[in-house]
């Protein structure tokens, strides 16, 4: 049998001809990474291969690193070995990696989502023999309303906060899903101020995109002035002193969890609107097939489930071990 | 039935009581009468009965969700709620502002079309699916399965219904109380000018007592209370009025019928009698446990040889009615002394007096704490003596002392994921305990399930060690590489045939992780039989 372009070892998907890695968890000489965030992305390797608009954000993250910056579709090659990058649309510099030899390809997803959200460069579907997907919402119940629907009911909410004089606090991951909202959130209705773990981030992002303007919280900020306006900080203020100076406030968050009422009465959040930078199930689905891949790899969240559902409608599926999904939190995950 | 599922809608998107509050008095301003007697109901636990098995239902969203039935059940797991379930899958609609049917239009299509044929209910549920937006498919699916836990509690509504009505919350909470049907009843007879015929069918809201947060030195001067014991079996009104004697759980369910011998005392007590007190079985003048009285409970149809081998009693606490007179807002003392001379004036074996025991100083109550549980009581509790009886669960007059609870460690050997605001995290286990086989060998046993007691920070660990210690998944169940000791509490132990361990204890929790133990330091079955009172 012949030996898989991709295996899965202890250290990462690792490409034994390359002896290239991607998004090892542990350290390696070689590392494609497809996007900045921690899972995916960890320090100690001797070289870093991502995006270019990836690069000052793992840097951000990860310090002085080693890193080469790839443009879209640019090809490195590696012990005639074709390693090349793909839009994810996930967040800002998110890839999807393609790897070829011999005429056979596999491609490696990364985290995606198929919508464009205006400020991440959309997924580029990209065929190949065999697809490692994630599948972190790779069950029915997960299905998602378009974007501009949510950001809809987003503003509303926000409109609603400032009418009572309370502040909104909406709860996002400081990287994607807070420069997604800010992206898309109308500004009109009052002033965006963010913490500081989110406005590190942002600025990090200004130097890649364009983004509105927000303002820092610092310990000048008057609670009278958020009042009315919206704040968005990471999930793990929540009950926090931070918090606590900012009331009255009423909270929310945008999550793809946030499509069960469980997830939303255990975190004690107001209102939970379901927004996620992953694929949902159907989504899922349809990449599957238009890939037209003859071997599925399932990573990521519900992956047995998943598996066993593709199995049984006619793909030949199984289940590879990543140390990604226990990482998962309920909300800090995306 | 949209503003009904608007108002849970509303209730959902917020943690702030006094909002839920604001959104069910707007509710109860606005609806039909109709709708609102139900939805009072619904809220009162008083649903319909489910239109439709739920395998059937299961099945029928599969198909409409066109996946296969084992991809629903295994997704319903991960959701951890049935209704949430079926209404992600079939539900495409995000908002439709003409769904024609009311609240009580669909629930009397429910109960009307009860007991048609499969297909005919199949029809109806599945053009409601077809209309409704997600919260309005949510409630419908709530009310065909029978299940209506949505997270008002009986008190936020009884409150909200006040404030709409200006009628005094305890007055709505005494209305609300009983057995009315919600399909034959309506507003007015309900809340607005109920008639003084219908009141008298119906208990008295109980008074229940908080747990004692403090020490009992600071309760003042021990002269101004008095201590009963706390006797572990169900807490009853025993009602004799119109000539008619009834029993009242303290769930609100009439129980009258489960213990026919009730009725010799239809001719002892006068009309106008309300007794508060414990039910409990009691053989050869001791007190049984709650498992025998169990025997008893939920029973259609009960045989004399059950009569006889487990025989009840009722322990006499308070006195809230007497000749007709409301005494609930005389004072403990003055209650009691009625109802001491009543108990033995009667001199009847059905009732006896919970005795009450003066104070002259502290000391002697936590003397007989430390003895309740010898004495087969489950603690103490403590009552100021000159003051009246209040309506729910309120804090000063009454105090509840309850006795520690036994523990024991035990290992965690399987795990399921939890529902509600648990769904999607393994929060509900089995534990086991040591056991020594025929060949010598320990092996680990089965003896109870828990699924409190933990904070949330704890469950998420045990979650993740869950999914990456599973060794085998039965279905919803995954049984655990057994590595995690937990020291769990109860309130009593009895011999059971049913139990895997021969035992079965009285609502077992979780105390404490024992980080600090391993499983070889996990307590024996032999253990847990040690602490079986004597006699």
């Amino acid at each position: 049998m012949k030996k898989p372009l991709l295996i899965f070892s202890d250290k990462g998907i690792h490409c034994p001809i390359a002896d290239v890695y991607i998004d090892a968890w542990k350290p390696v000489k070689k590392n494609i990474v497809t996007h900045g965030h921690a899972d995916h992305s960890k320090w100690g390797h001797q070289h870093y291969l991502t995006h270019h608009y990836n690069v000052p954000i793992i840097k951000h993250r990860l310090g002085d690193i080693s890193a080469q910056g790839l443009n879209w579709g640019e090809t490195v090659l590696i012990n005639g070995v074709q390693f090349s990058l793909h839009p994810a649309g996930h967040v800002v510099g998110s890839s999807q990696v393609r790897v070829e030899y011999k005429g056979e390809v596999w491609v490696f997803t990364g985290d995606y989502k198929r919508e464009d959200d205006g400020i991440t460069t959309p997924f580029e579907l990209v065929r190949c023999n065999t697809f490692i997907t994630e599948c972190t919402f790779g069950l029915p119940p997960f299905k998602w309303r378009p974007q501009r629907e949510v950001m809809n009911k987003i503003n509303q909410f926000w409109e609603e906060c400032k009418q009572t004089n309370q502040t909104a606090i909406l709860f996002a991951y400081s990287l994607g899903k807070a420069q997604r909202l800010i992206y898309n959130l109308d500004q009109s209705i009052g002033t965006i101020y963010t913490h500081a773990a989110v406005e590190n981030m942002n600025e990090v992002i200004r130097g890649i995109k364009n983004l509105p303007k927000t303002v820092r919280i610092t310990s000048e900020t008057k609670k009278e002035d958020l009042i009315g306006n919206l704040v968005i900080a990471p999930a793990s203020t929540q009950g926090s002193p931070w918090l606590r100076k900012m009331v009255p406030y009423v909270t929310a968050t945008a999550s793809g969890w946030m499509t069960f009422r469980g997830s939303r009465r255990r975190r004690a959040i107001d209102r939970g609107f379901v927004l996620s930078d992953h694929v949902d199930f159907s989504d899922l689905m349809t990449t599957i097939k238009e890939s037209e891949a003859e071997n599925i790899i399932c990573t990521h969240g519900y992956k047995e489930i998943f598996s066993k559902y593709l199995s049984e409608i006619g793909y030949n599926a199984y289940v590879e071990n990543t140390p990604f999904e226990e990482s998962h939190n309920m909300i800090e995950d995306e | 039935m949209n503003d009904f599922a608007n108002l849970i809608s509303e209730l959902d998107r917020t943690n702030s009581t006094n909002k839920k509050v604001d959104a069910l008095v707007q509710y109860f301003n606005e609806a039909d009468h109709r709708d609102k007697v139900w939805a009072i109901a619904l809220f009162s636990h008083r649903r319909p009965k489910r239109l439709i098995k739920t395998t059937l239902l299961r099945f029928m969203a599969a198909k409409t969700a066109k996946i296969p039935l084992w991809l629903f059940e295994d997704s319903y797991h991960i959701v951890g709620d049935l209704a949430e379930t079926i209404s992600h899958l079939v539900c495409q609609k995000e908002r439709n502002p003409h769904n024609a049917m009311t609240l009580h239009e669909i629930i009397s299509h429910m109960i009307k079309n009860r007991g048609e044929d499969e297909e005919k209910q199949l029809a109806f549920i599945s053009s409601q699916w077809e209309s409704m937006d997600f919260y309005s498919c949510f409630v419908f699916n709530k009310l065909i399965t029978g299940g209506f836990r949505i997270g008002v509690s009986q008190k936020l509504m009884t409150r909200s219904l006040a404030k709409s009505t200006g009628i005094d919350e305890d007055v709505i909470a005494f209305r609300l109380m009983g057995n009315w049907d919600p399909k034959h009843i309506t507003y007015e007879e309900l809340i607005l000018s109920p008639d003084k015929d219908a009141l008298s069918y119906k208990p008295y809201p109980f008074y229940l007592a908080y747990a004692l947060d403090k020490k009992i030195d600071e309760l003042g001067s021990p002269q101004d209370w008095c201590y009963e014991y706390k006797w572990d079996g169900i807490r009853v009104q025993l009602i004799k009025r119109k000539d008619q004697i009834m029993m009242w759980s303290r769930g609100e369910e009439l129980i009258t019928n489960q213990f026919p011998e009730i009725q010799n005392l239809k001719d002892v007590l006068s009309n106008g009698t309300v007794i508060d007190g414990e039910l409990l079985v009691y053989k050869e003048n001791k007190v049984g446990s709650f498992n025998d009285l169990q025997k008893r409970l939920g029973r259609k149809n009960v045989g004399k040889k059950t009569m006889e081998q487990y025989p009840i009693v009722v322990r006499a606490y308070d006195l809230l009615e007497y000749h007709t007179t409301d005494w609930r807002n005389e004072t403990y003392d003055q209650r009691r002394t009625q109802l001491e001379s009543l108990v033995e004036k009667l001199n009847h074996p059905l009732i006896q007096l919970s005795d009450r025991y003066h104070i002259q100083n502290w000391e002697e109550v936590r003397h007989a704490y430390h003895n309740a549980r010898s004495n087969r009581s489950e603690g103490l509790m403590l009552k100021q003596r000159n003051t009246s009886y209040k309506i729910g669960r309120k804090k000063g007059d009454w105090w509840k002392w309850k006795v520690e609870p036994l523990t024991i460690d035990a290992v965690l050997t399987y795990a399921m994921r939890g529902h509600g605001r648990r769904s999607n995290l393994f929060t509900d286990y089995t534990f086991a305990l040591w056991k020594s086989s025929e060949n010598g060998q320990n092996e680990l046993v089965t003896f109870a399930k828990a699924y409190s007691g933990l904070t949330d920070a704890e469950f998420k660990d045990v979650d993740s060690f869950i999914k990456k210690n599973t060794i085998e998944r039965f279905g919803p169940v995954r049984s655990v590489h057994p590595e995690l000791v937990f020291e769990i509490a109860f309130e009593g132990v009895a011999n059971s045939s049913r139990h895997k361990s021969g035992f079965a204890v009285r609502f077992p929790r979780i105390l404490r992780w024992r980080k600090d133990k391993s499983i070889n330091d996990a307590n024996t079955v032999d253990d847990l039989k040690s602490l079986i009172p004597n006699g």
